[in-house]
Formats: structure tokens, sequence, C-alpha cells
């Protein structure tokens, strides 16, 4: 027998003794995303409520979130957080907005699209991406291996640009995780992140220290 | 008593009298409670959170057999590979072989109990390979050659000085101990390592069954970067880590961060389905899945106690536990530590050389009200305790109930022992503190309550009408 077979055959061995339910637990009832979303945090109805709660998860989390007006506003926003920070090489993929965000940034732009280079990666300053979704309960980002240049470009750079559209907002994590499921599942890309907040740790006295590992800025632009 | 039980009293004598120890862990934790009930307060029903918690594990842990096959389905369409360990030692040796295969040489590693539980560090620097630690806390543990001194907080005992000492000594590179400025060498030190690492060794907190995907959590980005950029990934994960479905992360992963550390959700919850796919342009090469028993189908087989496979590791019942908060996480002399250390424990390794550990608890019941998925902590270490009791009593245990049996069933032997008790406590400050003191073993760290003036007889028959 392999040891999948002995690991199974000893699992079934033991459930043949049902085990008592867990106290206040009368029947097995499936939990449903309704369920979920009665006891999760609420979130408003319209899209300004997502949006003002997006806004105040990102304050609380020392991440930027900017509302831009129209997708013409996109460049010179890029632009000057370029400025601002003397970015002099920025990693990126190919997409829409990501393609109009990097297209007269004047410094080099490194696509990961085809394959890269780890420490060139590692040396760019700024990584722009798109993303899947934005969750309004949480703050979080969703970006996957497959819609935001592999896995490293979301982490590896010292400030993640995120760039996203209105219609990718979603209230909550039930609408996240359905979303997901219904474009790709079986085929899920090898990498689903739910990035909330720049990259962080309390390992030292539980004092809140920003880009432990991944990011130290992370920005959100809402177009 | 047992070697694990003398080092443990001996450790814990230490531990409790170190007030600089109280005052470090102290304050992390009533920092942590603070936060932890802000976001509670952010559920729309938390009791109702909880509820369906338990029953998403009930439904998992008690078709467990469905649940695992349908998870390594899903992973290895994706051209996965899935690896089932009976033992500690045959994951250890799972593992050993796939690096030795891929010819790797350097691994990095991010934060994994399942991996302390089965010591694969040392099986791996065992096998000549280069391991660092990558999470924060861990890597600080690592440096001072200490096992995690929590499940969740590897280094909440530390001060910012000793970490500083910690860096001088071992890295040469500590400018300050400002908390900063530490981080960030921890940063620059791990990123080379990371450029170089040939394989990355992560844990896992959720493995989801319907969709073949592993969750990991974390705050720091880095097992996202164990997951992006050595050629070979290899997650470890014990059986009872399944969920049935992905809907049901919407649920755990913002309790787990909740409870786990006052955080509504953590900065990173990533889900893992396979090596580098088609069209992707990085991730490795291989993605290795462990699926680790290690006496989980123990635990499975014990109706009663079937329901501690829920545990999803948050660490709350550690914080908690006034225990735990005085003797410290080093003093189990356990991969986990605090109540649910003490319930799995003696399960796992064995009660007659463990019995000692439900003992560890006031039995107040803080960890079964703070348990996310409900399980019933205080009543299983409880009904260790009954089977502990059912172990050999000692011959001393044996001697003092022959001898108290006679009094307590005689009226006058009763009452002549009460009186003279009473005559002796007034002798007693006399040797109190001392090693004379016939009571040394109790008074040496408790209080000795005055026995009462009067018996309950004596004041019934004064005062009855
Ligand atoms: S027993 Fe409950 S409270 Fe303790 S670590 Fe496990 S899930 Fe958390």
């Amino acid at each position: 027998m392999t040891e999948r077979e002995n690991i199974l055959s000893r699992i079934r061995e033991a459930l043949r003794v049902p085990a008592p339910q867990p106290l206040g637990m009368t029947e097995t009832p499936l939990p449903k995303p309704e369920d979920h979303r009665r006891v999760l945090p609420k979130v408003g109805p319209s899209e300004s409520d997502r949006i003002s709660l997006f806004a105040a998860n990102a304050e609380e989390l020392r991440a930027r979130f900017v509302v831009l007006p129209a997708i013409e506003a996109l460049e010179s926003e890029i632009r000057s957080m370029k400025d601002a920070e003397g970015w002099t090489r920025v990693a990126s993929h190919r997409g829409e907005l990501t393609d109009i965000a990097c297209a007269k940034l004047g410094v080099p732009v490194l696509l990961t699209d085809e394959g890269y280079d780890k420490t060139e990666l590692e040396a760019c300053q700024a990584g722009v991406t798109e993303c899947d979704a934005l969750i309004a309960q949480t703050g979080s980002v969703l970006v996957t291996s497959r819609g935001s240049g592999g896995r490293a470009l979301t982490v590896l750079p010292p400030h993640h640009v995120v760039l996203a559209r209105r219609s990718q907002l979603v209230a909550d994590l039930p609408e996240a995780m359905a979303l997901m499921r219904k474009k790709y599942h079986p085929n899920y890309p090898s990498m689903i992140s739910i990035i909330t907040g720049p990259s962080r740790t309390g390992d030292i006295e539980r004092i809140l220290v920003l880009g432990a590992h991944g990011p130290k800025k992370l920005t959100i632009l809402l177009i | 008593m047992t070697t694990a039980a003398a080092k443990f009293k001996k450790d814990v004598r230490r531990v409790t009298a170190d007030l600089r120890h109280r005052r470090i862990i102290n304050a992390a934790l009533d920092g942590y409670a603070v936060k932890r009930d802000q976001k509670k307060a952010l559920f729309q029903d938390w009791a109702g959170a909880r509820r369906l918690a338990a029953a998403t594990k009930y439904e998992a842990i008690n078709s467990l057999d469905r649940c695992l096959e349908q998870f390594a389905r899903g992973l290895e369409s994706r051209g996965a590979k899935v690896h089932w360990a009976s033992t500690g030692q045959q994951a250890c040796e799972i593992i050993v072989g796939i690096l030795k295969q891929r010819n790797a040489r350097s691994v990095v590693k991010s934060k994994a109990m399942t991996a302390e539980e089965i010591h694969l560090n040392e099986a791996l620097a065992r096998a000549g390979l280069d391991v660092v630690e990558t999470d924060l806390g861990e890597f600080i543990v690592q440096l001072r050659d200490e096992p995690p001194y929590h499940i969740v907080f590897p280094a909440m005992h530390l001060t910012r000085g000793e970490i500083q000492e910690t860096f001088r000594k071992r890295l040469g590179d500590a400018p300050s101990d400002n908390p900063e400025e530490l981080t960030m060498v921890a940063r620059r030190v791990l990123r080379q390592k990371y450029i170089q690492a040939d394989a990355g060794i992560t844990g896992a907190n959720f493995a989801v069954a319907d969709a073949g995907l592993i969750s990991l959590t974390e705050n720091e980005g880095n097992a996202r970067l164990t997951g992006a950029l050595p050629r070979t990934m290899i997650t470890l994960v014990g059986i009872e880590k399944v969920i049935p479905r992905l809907e049901d992360l919407a649920l755990f992963l913002p309790m787990l961060a909740t409870v786990g550390a006052g955080q509504l959700i953590s900065g990173y919850n990533t889900l893992y389905g396979g090596p580098r796919q088609p069209g992707e342009p990085d991730g490795p090469e291989e993605y290795h899945v462990v699926l680790l028993d290690n006496n989980r189908t123990r635990l499975l087989a014990d109706a009663e106690k079937r329901d501690t496979l829920h545990c999803i590791r948050c660490g709350s019942c550690l914080n908690v536990c006034p225990i735990f908060r005085n003797i410290g996480g080093h003093s189990y002399g356990t991969t986990y530590c605090g109540p649910i250390g003490a319930v799995l424990t003696p399960v796992l390794k064995g009660l007659q050389e463990w019995k000692h550990l439900p003992y560890a608890s006031s039995l107040c019941g803080a960890c079964t009200e703070a348990c996310p998925v409900g399980i019933d902590l205080h009543h299983h270490l409880l009904e260790h305790r009954r089977a502990a009791a059912g172990t050999k009593p000692s011959w001393w245990q044996k001697l003092a109930f022959k001898l108290f049996a006679p009094v307590a069933a005689s009226k006058l032997l009763w009452a002549l022992v009460t009186k003279s008790g009473r005559l002796g406590q007034k002798l007693h400050p006399i040797v109190l503190g001392t090693r004379l003191d016939p009571a040394y073993v109790w008074t040496r760290t408790r209080d000795l309550p005055p026995i009462a003036k009067t018996t309950f007889k004596e004041w019934w028959r004064r005062t009855r009408p």
C-alpha cells in the first residue's frame, strides 16, 4: 500500500465513529455566501459607500488611495509620482491601463511578461500593475500571477502601484471569492494574492514597521 | 516524575519569578487585546461567525478523506506533485529527497509550525542544506538557536536591545535598537538569500478542497517571495488544514486575522495552485505539496477530541491564557504551547510523558471563549486530567489518601485534626517560607488561607434559634 492509501484508510477507519456536533450547531447546513455576509463587517449598498469604505480602510492601513476622475489623469498622476520619488527604473506588464501609465514615463520600463532577470527587477523602484479586483470591506487588492505580471512584480519592488477600474471595486470578500470561481474554476492561476496594505511586521516588540520584505509603499489608483 | 515534567517545573519556577518577562509579555498581549476587540466589533455577528466557522471545520474534518482527495486532484491537474507522509520522518525524507534531486543547496523558508513539529530544519541541516527562516520573528529566533516562543509571534519575548545584540553578534550589523532599522537590516540580508535561493519551503494555513489551492497568511511578504523567486517550491501542510470550499475563505481569513493579530485581514493572503502555468512569466518550475499525518489520524479516531483538528493555529487561546502569560511559551517544552498545546501534546506525544500539561490551566475557560472555531478546550483539558488520574498514582499520593480516608470518615478524628490545625497555624509563621515548614511545597508559591475560627457545626449550634 502507498502512504496515500495508508493515510486515507486510517481516516476512513477513524470516521466510522461519528463525532459529537459542535456547541450550538443543530444540523450541518452548508454555509453560503449570504450566511457569511450576515456575520462579516457591513458594506453599504452603493458605489460611493464602497469607495468611501475602501478609502477609510486604505488610510488605516497606510496605503495611498486616489480616485482619478478620468483615464486621462492617469498619465500625469504616475509621472508626478515618478518625479516626487525620483524613479529611474520601473517594472510593469502589458495591459490596457499599464500601457497607458508607462507609455510616456520617460524612464526605462522593465516588462515582466516574457520573463525577466531577478536582479534587474530587484533594482526597480516601483512596480506598476493591474489587478483582478479591489475589495471595499477590507481595503484589499486582489492580484493574480496571470493578470498582474507574475508572482514577483507585485511584491519585489519597494513601491507597488495598482491601477484599477471602478467596475473592479467589489463590496466584500464573499463577492471576491465568487468572482475568482466564476472567472477561473477549475483552471486557477498558479498564484492569487489578496494584498492588504504595504508589507508590515510587528515582530520587534509588536511595533509596526512597514516594508518588512515586500513593498514599503502601496498606492492604489481608481479610474 | 517524567523528565519532561521535571524540566517543566524547573522552567516554570524560573519564568514565573521573572518580572521582566512578565512585563514584556503583558505589554505585548494587552496591546493585542485592544486591537482584537476593535476588529471583532466590526463583525455584524461574531458569535454567528464562530458558529459558521465551527460548522465548516466540522464538515471538513468529518469528510476528511473526500476533502483530501479532491484537494490533491485539483493540485495535480495543474502539475503540482502531492506527497503523503504518515510520519514526520517520512515528510523530512520526502523534502530532503526533492531538494537533492533538484540539486538545491540553499533554501529559504517561510514560517511553518508543522516544520517545527517534525524538526525539518535539523533534517535539512543534516543533509548539508543551508536553510534560512525569512519571517522576521523566526529569523531572529533562528539566529539565537531558540525555538519560537509563540505560534504566531515567535520573538515576542525579546526586547529590541536583545535583538540588536543578536544581530550584532550574528550578522555584524546593528546600527541601533530602533525596530525599523533592525527590520531593514533583516530585509537587506534576506533579500540576498532570496535572490540566491534554489528552493523555497512554506507552510499553509488552509487547504481549499474544492479548488485544489493552498492558502497562506502572512504580513511581511516573505512567503510571497518564497513562492515567487526560487525554482522549486515545497509546501508542508497538516491534513487537518482543509476547508471544503473556496468561498469559506471569505469567513476564515478575516476571523484568523482578527483573533490572531488584531487585524481585520492580514497583509497577504495568497493562494497557490501549482507551478508556473503556461503563459505566466515567473514562478517555480516544480511545486510539491507534502501532506502530513504525524498522529493527526490518532486525534481523528478519538471522536470526543476530533474537534481539536478544527484548530486554525490562530494563537488566540495562548494570548488569553493566564497560565501562558505567566509561564511563557518556552516552558511548555513543546512545538504547540498554551491551551491547545496542552490538549494536543498528550495525544500526539503520549499522555504518560506529558500528563502534567493539562494541569497547566486554571480551567477558567478563557481559551474556549477565545477560540474562533469553538473548540471546547478546557473541557478537553479536564478529560486529559481524568485520563491522567487513571494512569498510575505515585506512592505518596496513594499513602496520602489512605491516611486521609479514615480521618474524613470519622467525626471525632476530623474535629481533632481541624482543631489542632488551627493551633498549628498560630505557630506556622515561625517556619513560614523556610524549608522547615512542613507545607513548604505549597507555601513556597501560594498563600495558605487561615482555617476558619469556628466550624460550620459550631456556628450552627450557637445561632440556631
Ligand atoms: S485552539 Fe482555537 S484559539 Fe487555540 S490556536 Fe487553535 S483555533 Fe486558535
